[in-house]
């Protein structure tokens, strides 16, 4: 698209001058380089250091169980047999219920507030997002226990039974009275909803004027003008966005210990109470007496870490896959 | 200008509503947040502090005592972190606390990693309710056959035959059991599952006993703390859980009567738990368990938490102050904490355990 391309060779031009200012002192410019990548290999160092040390203090369960643990759903401290599987299940079935819920949420509540709110209510309604992003886990946990959960089992599942009860996800009794894997999942989507939002409009704002003038130009409506200039050149920005909400979900201990009804298994419904590998960690450090548990739970954090470096691969994968043509004039 | 005039006001109305949220759930939850006050131990250079970690279950205990004892002792303090049996048993072998405190008593298996002789003593019993939420509060009688079955799954509904059986008299209703139990492990867990496992080979044989165990799939929820229990008790109608006698009382909860070893119904409270516990039969390493105890007033739910310090202290001057403060918890200290729902250490259990303090060397 030549509107892309003349913005790139904009952008280019504008950067020109600061490239030359910085040429101008080249060892200032070298030390800068260096202590920057220090700063960045500092993340990696201390991934790599958490990473050996959860490896460290599992070295027991893994000996012991080698790769049974990700697949075994035994979790029996009395036995001293444990297994992962519900809890990955958990994990990733409760982030994905977030993400369903949050991502088309968050992403028309930053294009509303970018593109189409008038200018004086835009300030109130981002800092409602924040301060909802600022309520801490516990609180949101409590007003899971004593407003939402409740509301969920008279009112909520009654209705997805009655009507969407033919999935098996919405099948099954409520035997935790609203404690439940979904429950957990809408806890999450409340707490990634302001994160998603923030970030997608700070993109979205980034997105340059010219892109939009350029498309109305070409005589496009507002919703193409959103969807083609603006949603498709942010497209690579917001992606980034779900997927930092998505790593919010994922390692969220205290709100879902508090909703999701803390039973060690996974079933098909959403209805049934289940656990996170979090959520499960959380709960059990305190007591876990014997070595083989104490190292199973270290395993568990092990998995985490695992579970959420394989998602970000396989969401830039993704991204590679779908979102390709459109980030190419960004190079 | 509309523009700030409208941030206030969304600003205003945010913090009100933030502000009505937080007193609400202060309101409710005021227990939980009282408790995470910490006790600053301030020390002069004359003063010993003295490090425990350890159960929960004790915690209440321990805070009273060490307010106590600290009056007249001003040479000394003491900090308790309440972080859990597990934990307690973990930094005592690790040797970074002077005494740890578990509600199950140490196994073989972590004895034999101690740098040295372990003594375990029984500081504390308490009784574990089986509270519930019916509606018109009826007074309950249940025996451990009927509880297990409602934990295995194979009762399901209050106004099964088994408990009515019990129960002559009370209408229960046509309501869905909702058996509550601790999400993390527990010393109350302990008590609870050891009491099943000694009165049904069916439990004994498919969960066992333990501070957590592999509760039957597809029964119940998992709540987190004593308090959580408690909470959720009060908000499913239809639920029975389990839980320290002393949150029973608080939350004002109604719980059963159970059926003890010679066949008679009883209440939990301090005088029926000490009375199991004159019954129990006690080892000499003092590690025991007082469940099912005989004796036409024992409580059948009830057990004990232990103190554990090394039998040779390193550091002589706070071994001494540590066994003084011991042996003063285990005597009058007694009497402080029965005022807190725990149950006296008969006589006869005091004087083994003065005894055994004796063989601690400095």
């Amino acid at each position: 698209m030549p509107t892309t391309e003349q913005t790139v060779a904009a952008d280019r031009a504008a950067e020109r001058p600061a490239r030359l200012r910085a040429g101008a002192s080249p060892l200032g410019d070298r030390a800068f380089e260096w202590l920057t990548l220090i700063m960045a290999l500092s993340v990696f160092v201390l991934i790599a250091i958490i990473g050996y040390e959860l490896a460290r203090g599992s070295t027991l369960a893994i000996h012991k169980f080698h790769w049974h643990f990700l697949v075994s759903s035994d979790w029996d401290p009395g036995n001293d047999v444990y297994g992962a599987l519900p809890f990955i299940e958990g994990t990733l079935v409760s982030s994905a219920i977030a993400l369903v819920i949050a991502v088309p949420i968050s992403i028309a509540t930053a294009v509303y507030l970018t593109e189409l709110a008038p200018l004086w209510l835009r300030q109130p309604l981002i800092m409602f997002i924040e301060l909802l992003a600022a309520i801490p886990s516990v609180i949101l946990g409590f007003w899971g226990m004593d407003v939402m959960v409740p509301w969920l089992h008279t009112h909520l599942f009654p209705a997805l039974r009655g009507r969407l009860g033919f999935l098996p996800i919405f099948h099954g009794p409520d035997y935790g009275h609203g404690y439940s894997m979904l429950a957990a999942g809408i806890i999450l989507a409340i707490m990634i909803i302001p994160i998603i939002t923030s970030i997608s409009r700070e993109i979205l704002r980034s997105v340059p004027g010219l892109q939009r003038e350029a498309a109305f130009a070409l005589g496009a409506t507002r919703w193409e003008v959103t969807r083609i200039a603006v949603l498709g050149y942010a497209k690579r920005g917001l992606f980034g966005a779900v997927i930092l909400g998505l790593g919010r979900a994922l390692g969220e201990t205290m709100a879902v210990t508090m909703v999701i009804g803390n039973a060690p298994q996974f079933l098909i419904s959403l209805f049934a109470p289940g656990s996170t590998l979090a959520s499960w960690i959380a709960t059990q450090f305190t007591e876990a007496v014997s070595n083989l548990f104490y190292s199973a739970l270290f395993e568990l954090g092990l998995v985490l870490l695992g579970v959420t470096l394989l998602v970000n691969v396989l969401a830039q994968l993704l991204l590679k896959t779908f979102a390709g043509p459109s980030i190419k004039p960004q190079h | 200008m509309k523009k700030t005039i409208l941030s206030v006001l969304a600003f205003g109305g945010a913090v009100s509503l933030l502000t009505a949220l937080a007193v609400a759930i202060a309101r409710r939850h005021i227990a939980v947040i009282s408790g995470a006050a910490l006790l600053a131990a301030t020390t002069s250079p004359a003063q010993t502090l003295i490090n425990g970690a350890g159960s929960t279950f004790d915690y209440p205990a321990f805070t009273k005592w060490f307010e106590v004892y600290g009056r007249d002792h001003s040479d000394v303090r003491f900090n308790y972190q309440s972080i859990g049996s597990g934990g307690g048993q973990k930094q005592l072998l690790n040797q970074t606390v002077d005494f740890g405190a578990s509600d199950a008593p140490m196994k073989d298996e972590a004895m034999s990693q101690a740098p040295g002789k372990i003594l375990q003593l029984p500081i504390v019993a308490g009784g574990v309710a089986i509270m519930y939420n019916l509606p018109g509060n009826p007074r309950l009688r249940l025996d451990g056959d009927t509880l297990a079955n409602i934990y295995l799954g194979n009762i399901t509904t209050w106004n099964d035959p088994k408990i009515t059986a019990l129960n002559p008299g009370v209408s229960l209703p046509n309501l869905a059991i909702v058996p509550l139990h601790r999400a993390e492990g527990s010393g109350t867990t302990f008590i609870f599952t050891d009491f099943l496992s000694a009165v049904s080979p069916a439990w004994s044989k498919q969960v066992g006993k333990g501070v957590s165990v592999k509760w039957p799939a597809g029964v119940g929820l998992g709540a987190k703390g004593s308090e959580g229990v408690a909470g959720q008790i009060q908000q499913i109608p239809g639920a029975i859980g389990y839980g320290e006698l002393a949150y029973a009382d608080e939350s004002k909860i109604p719980y059963a009567d159970i059926k003890n070893s010679s066949g008679n119904f009883v209440s939990p409270a301090p005088a029926s738990v000490s009375a199991a516990l004159a019954e129990a039969k006690i080892p000499d390493d003092f590690r025991f368990s007082m469940v099912n105890a005989p004796g036409a007033d024992s409580y059948p739910i009830a057990g004990p938490s232990w103190v554990l310090i090394y039998q040779t202290q390193n550091d002589p001057v706070l071994g001494q102050k540590l066994v003084d403060f011991l042996k003063w918890a285990i005597t009058d200290g007694q009497k402080i904490s029965s005022t807190l729902d725990y149950a006296p250490l008969p006589d006869a259990v005091q004087q083994r355990e003065l005894k055994l303090l004796t063989t601690v060397k400095y």
